[in-house]
C-alpha cells in the first residue's frame, strides 16, 4: 500500500542461533548453579577488564574516538543504499563477486552452492559471528561438509561439542585444564604427555590445524569492516589462522552484515583504534588482513561476498533500538556486566550474548522469540560507559521492555507481570495513605523471607510471574517512615 | 524482486517507518590525533619500546651496518635457508651464511606451499611501521612479497627504515593504498583463547625479529 511502510521481517524461526531453548531466568538458574563456570569467567573477565583500562587510559583522545565512531556509524546508516551499492561495484570491479541474501536460509543456500560447485567436503572457517547467527556450519554439515573452525576458542568449543558463550572468546567459560582434557579426547594426532600450560594447548592447536590450512580449497570467513569507498574487506585476528584462511585456499567466501560498513578508507583509523583497545585490551591485535576483491599473484583467486539482512533491516525500522546495529563486535560490555558475568553467555541462548546481545537479539528475531532478554540487566550502565561507538545499551533495554509489554498486551489481551506490576505500584504510591500501609504490609514480607533471608518465588497468580527470576531482600522489622515516626514524634 | 532489489527495498522502508537523523559525512566529528609532534628519535624509541612489549626481537643498526646486522640475526638464529621476495634490496642478503631462496610475484617464480614450509625463515622490508601500537605493515610491494612469504616460515625478519616510522594508525592509514593486499602486524603470532591471558605462538610465524635502521649520520 502506498504511502504506508511496511516493517521489514525479522529473521526466520528454523534457522540458525539467535533463539535459545529456555528463558532467560530458566537458563541463567542452570548457569549459575555451575560454580565452575562462575569461577572461570570471573577470573576471565577481571583479567581483560584491568587490560583493557590500561590501554584505554593511554589515549588522551579515547572521548573523541568514541564519538567519531559513533557518528560515523550513525552516518553510514543512514545512507546504507548508498554504501551497499558502492561497495558491489568496488568488489566487482577488483574481480571479486558480490551476492546478496535476505535471510539465513538464503545466505547458507549461496554457500553451499558455492562449495558444492567446488567439489570439495572440507572448508575452513574464520570465527565469524555472521555465520554463527545463521548457522551456517549445520547447514554445511547436514549437507555432507566438514567445516573446520580454525579459532583456538571455536575450535575448543567445536571439539567440546560445545556452543560458544562470549562474542570474542567463544570458550571463556573453559578453563585450561578442561581445555587440555577436550583436546586429549578429540585431537586424533595429539601428544599424549600435552600439559595445560597455555603455551603447550596453542602449540596443540597448531599442529592441529597446519596440514589442514596447507592442502584447503575453500575458506569462510567473516568480515569486521568493509569500505565502501574501496571495496576493502578487514579481518582482525590473533593467531593468524585468520591469515591462513584469507590467502591460502584458491576460493574464499566472506559473509557480512549489511550494517558492517563504513564510508571511507580514512574511517578505518577510528575504528582500528576503538576495537583492539575495547576487545583484548591490546594497542593492537596481532594481524589484521585487509583485502580488495582479487590480487593476481597473491591470495585467493576467487572471491565471493554475501551481504547479508537476516532481520538487519527490521532493527533498523525502530529509531529508538537501531543504534544496535552500530556495535563492531568487540565484547566490551560483555566483560563489564555484572550479570553476564554471574550467568556466562549460554543462558542468553543467542549467539550474542550480553548486553549488546540483549538488545540485538530480540529485534533480529522479533520481541517475542526472545522476550525475557531485555531483563536480564540491571541497568547499571556500564555496557554503555565502555562501548567503543557510545551504543546507549541501557535506554535501549528499557525502550524494548516497554516494547515487551505491550506486544504482550496486545497479544494476550492481558498486561506481562512486569507491566501489572508496575500499574499496582503506581496506584500504591501516588496515594500516601496506601502507601505508608503498604510499606508496612512489607512485614508480610520478612516472613516470607525468613528461611534463606531473601524473598524467592511467591505462589500467588502475578506475584509468581515477578517473583520467579527475582529475589528480594527480606524487609527490614521496621519501615523508615515508622523509625521516623518513633524517633521524632509529629516533626517533619 | 531478486535478493538484492528486496534488501534495498527493506532499507528504504525502514528508513521512511523510521527516518534516520541528518549527519552528513563532512560534518562527522573528528576530534581525535591525527599527526604528533614527536622527533624521529622518539618515535623510533617508542616503536622498540612497544614490539618488545609484545614480545618482537628488537635490533638496532645504521644503514651502513644493515647487511651485517641481518647477517648476524640469521645466524643467530641458526636458519639454514630463508625466503626473500624478489623485490628486495640485494644488498641486505650480502652477508648472509644461509642460502637464500627468491620468490616472486608470477606464479612460475612462486615457490609452492610445502617449499615455505620447508624454509627457517623470511626476510622482507614493510610498508609503514606504528610506533604507538608497534605495527608493522605490509602492502605487498616488492621488499615484502606476496602475503603466504611472512605467514608460514616460522621466523620473520622485517627491517623497518628510518622514514617508514610514523607515530600513529591515521598517519600511517594515509600512506597505504586500500586496494594493495595488507598485512598488519604487531608482535608474534599470538592468543588470548585461553583464559584471556596472551599467549605467543600459534598459526603465524611464532619468532618476529625487527631491524630498526638508523638515520644517516646517527649511531
Amino acid at each position: 500500500m502506498l504511502g504506508m511502510p511496511t516493517i521489514p521481517p525479522t529473521s526466520p524461526r528454523g534457522v540458525g542461533n539467535l533463539r535459545g531453548e529456555d528463558r532467560f531466568p530458566v537458563a541463567a538458574r542452570r548457569t549459575l548453579a555451575d560454580t565452575q563456570l562462575r569461577r572461570n569467567l570471573g577470573k576471565a573477565t577481571t583479567t581483560i577488564r584491568s587490560k583493557r583500562a590500561q590501554v584505554v587510559a593511554e589515549l588522551p583522545d579515547w572521548e573523541e574516538l568514541r564519538e567519531a565512531g559513533r557518528q560515523l556509524k550513525v552516518h553510514t546508516m543512514a545512507h546504507l543504499p548508498g554504501y551497499l551499492a558502492q561497495l558491489e561495484s568496488a568488489v566487482i570491479a577488483q574481480g571479486g563477486v558480490v551476492h546478496w541474501a535476505r535471510d539465513a536460509n538464503e545466505a547458507n543456500e549461496i554457500v553451499l552452492d558455492l562449495v558444492r560447485d567446488k567439489g570439495v567436503d572440507e572448508v575452513v572457517k574464520v570465527k565469524s559471528m555472521a555465520t554463527q547467527e545463521i548457522g551456517l556450519n549445520e547447514a554445511l554439515e547436514a549437507a555432507g561438509i566438514a567445516a573446520l573452525e580454525t579459532d583456538l576458542a571455536e575450535l575448543i568449543v567445536q571439539l567440546g561439542h560445545d556452543k560458544p558463550s562470549h562474542i570474542l572468546v567463544p570458550a571463556i567459560h573453559r578453563n585450561r585444564a578442561e581445555i587440555r582434557e577436550i583436546f586429549l579426547r578429540e585431537m586424533a594426532d595429539v601428544d599424549p604427555a600435552l600439559t595445560d600450560e597455555p603455551a603447550a594447548l596453542a602449540g596443540a592447536a597448531r599442529q592441529h590445524l597446519r596440514r589442514k590450512f596447507l592442502s584447503a580449497k575453500v575458506a569462510i570467513s567473516g568480515a569486521n569492516f568493509a569500505i565502501a569507498e574501496t571495496g576493502t574487506l578487514a579481518v582482525v585476528e590473533s593467531e593468524g589462522n585468520g591469515r591462513m584462511c584469507l590467502t591460502l585456499p584458491d576460493t574464499l567466501i566472506t559473509i557480512m552484515g549489511i550494517e558492517k560498513l563504513v564510508p571511507r578508507w580514512q574511517d578505518l583509523e577510528v575504528f582500528l583504534q576503538l576495537l583492539p583497545r575495547s576487545s583484548t585490551g591490546e594497542r593492537m591485535n596481532p594481524y589484521t588482513s585487509m583485502w580488495t576483491g582479487v590480487t593476481r599473484g597473491d591470495g585467493p583467486q576467487e572471491f565471493h561476498l554475501i551481504l547479508l539482512d537476516n532481520g538487519r533491516t527490521a532493527v533498523l525500522a525502530d529509531a529508538e533500538g537501531r543504534d544496535a546495529l552500530n556495535c563492531i563486535r568487540c565484547s566490551a560490555c560483555l566483560n563489564v556486566c555484572p550479570v553476564y558475568e554471574r550467568t556466562g553467555g549460554h543462558a542468553y541462548g543467542s549467539v550474542y550474548p550480553g548486553p549488546i546481545g540483549a538488545i540485538l537479539s530480540p529485534q533480529l528475531t522479533g520481541i517475542e522469540d526472545n522476550a525475557s532478554l531485555p531483563y536480564a540487566s540491571s541497568l547499571c550502565g556500564a555496557c554503555y560507559d565502555v562501548c567503543p561507538v557510545k551504543i546507549n545499551i541501557p535506554e535501549i533495554l528499557v525502550h524494548l521492555r516497554a516494547k515487551h509489554t505491550e506486544t504482550y498486551a496486545a497479544d494476550h489481551r492481558l498486561p506481562s507481570a512486569e507491566a501489572s506490576a508496575m500499574n499496582a505500584a503506581a496506584w500504591v504510591m501516588s496515594n500516601p495513605k496506601r502507601w505508608t500501609y503498604a510499606l508496612r504490609s512489607g512485614r508480610l514480607g520478612r516472613i516470607l523471607g525468613r528461611k534463606r533471608d531473601v524473598i524467592g518465588g511467591v505462589p500467588l497468580p502475578l506475584v509468581k510471574q515477578w517473583t520467579d527470576a527475582r529475589d528480594l531482600a527480606r524487609p527490614p522489622t521496621q519501615t523508615f517512615r515508622d523509625w521516623w515516626a518513633a524517633e521524632h514524634g509529629g516533626e517533619r | 524482486m531478486n535478493a538484492r532489489e528486496e534488501v534495498l527495498a527493506r532499507i528504504a522502508a525502514a528508513h521512511s517507518a523510521a527516518p534516520p537523523p541528518n549527519l552528513p559525512y563532512e560534518s562527522i566529528s573528528r576530534g581525535y590525533r591525527i599527526t604528533s609532534h614527536s622527533s624521529k628519535e622518539a618515535l623510533a624509541e617508542l616503536l622498540i619500546d612497544r614490539l618488545m612489549d609484545y614480545r618482537a626481537l628488537v635490533r638496532q643498526c645504521s644503514a651502513d651496518d644493515l647487511a651485517a646486522t641481518i647477517a648476524t640475526a640469521l645466524a643467530d638464529r641458526g636458519a639454514q635457508t630463508v625466503v626473500v621476495p624478489d623485490g628486495l634490496e640485494s644488498t641486505w642478503t650480502a652477508g648472509v651464511a644461509a642460502s637464500v631462496r627468491m620468490d616472486g610475484l608470477s606464479v612460475e617464480d612462486q615457490l609452492t606451499v610445502s617449499e615455505l614450509d620447508g624454509v627457517d625463515g623470511v626476510i622482507t622490508g614493510c610498508a609503514v611501521a606504528i610506533a604507538e601500537t608497534g605495527t608493522l605493515i605490509l602492502d605487498g610491494s616488492s621488499s615484502q612479497g606476496r602475503r603466504v612469504l611472512t605467514l608460514i616460515p616460522d621466523y620473520h625478519l622485517c627491517v623497518v627504515l628510518p622514514d617508514q616510522i610514523v607515530s600513529d594508525v591515521p598517519e600511517a592509514l594515509a600512506r597505504l593504498a586500500a586496494t594493495r593486499p595488507l598485512t598488519m602486524i604487531s608482535g608474534p603470532s599470538a592468543t588470548s583463547d585461553i583464559e584471556l591471558n596472551r599467549v605467543e605462538g600459534v598459526h603465524g610465524p611464532r619468532t618476529l625479529e625487527v631491524i630498526i635502521v638508523g638515520e644517516e649520520g646517527s649511531s
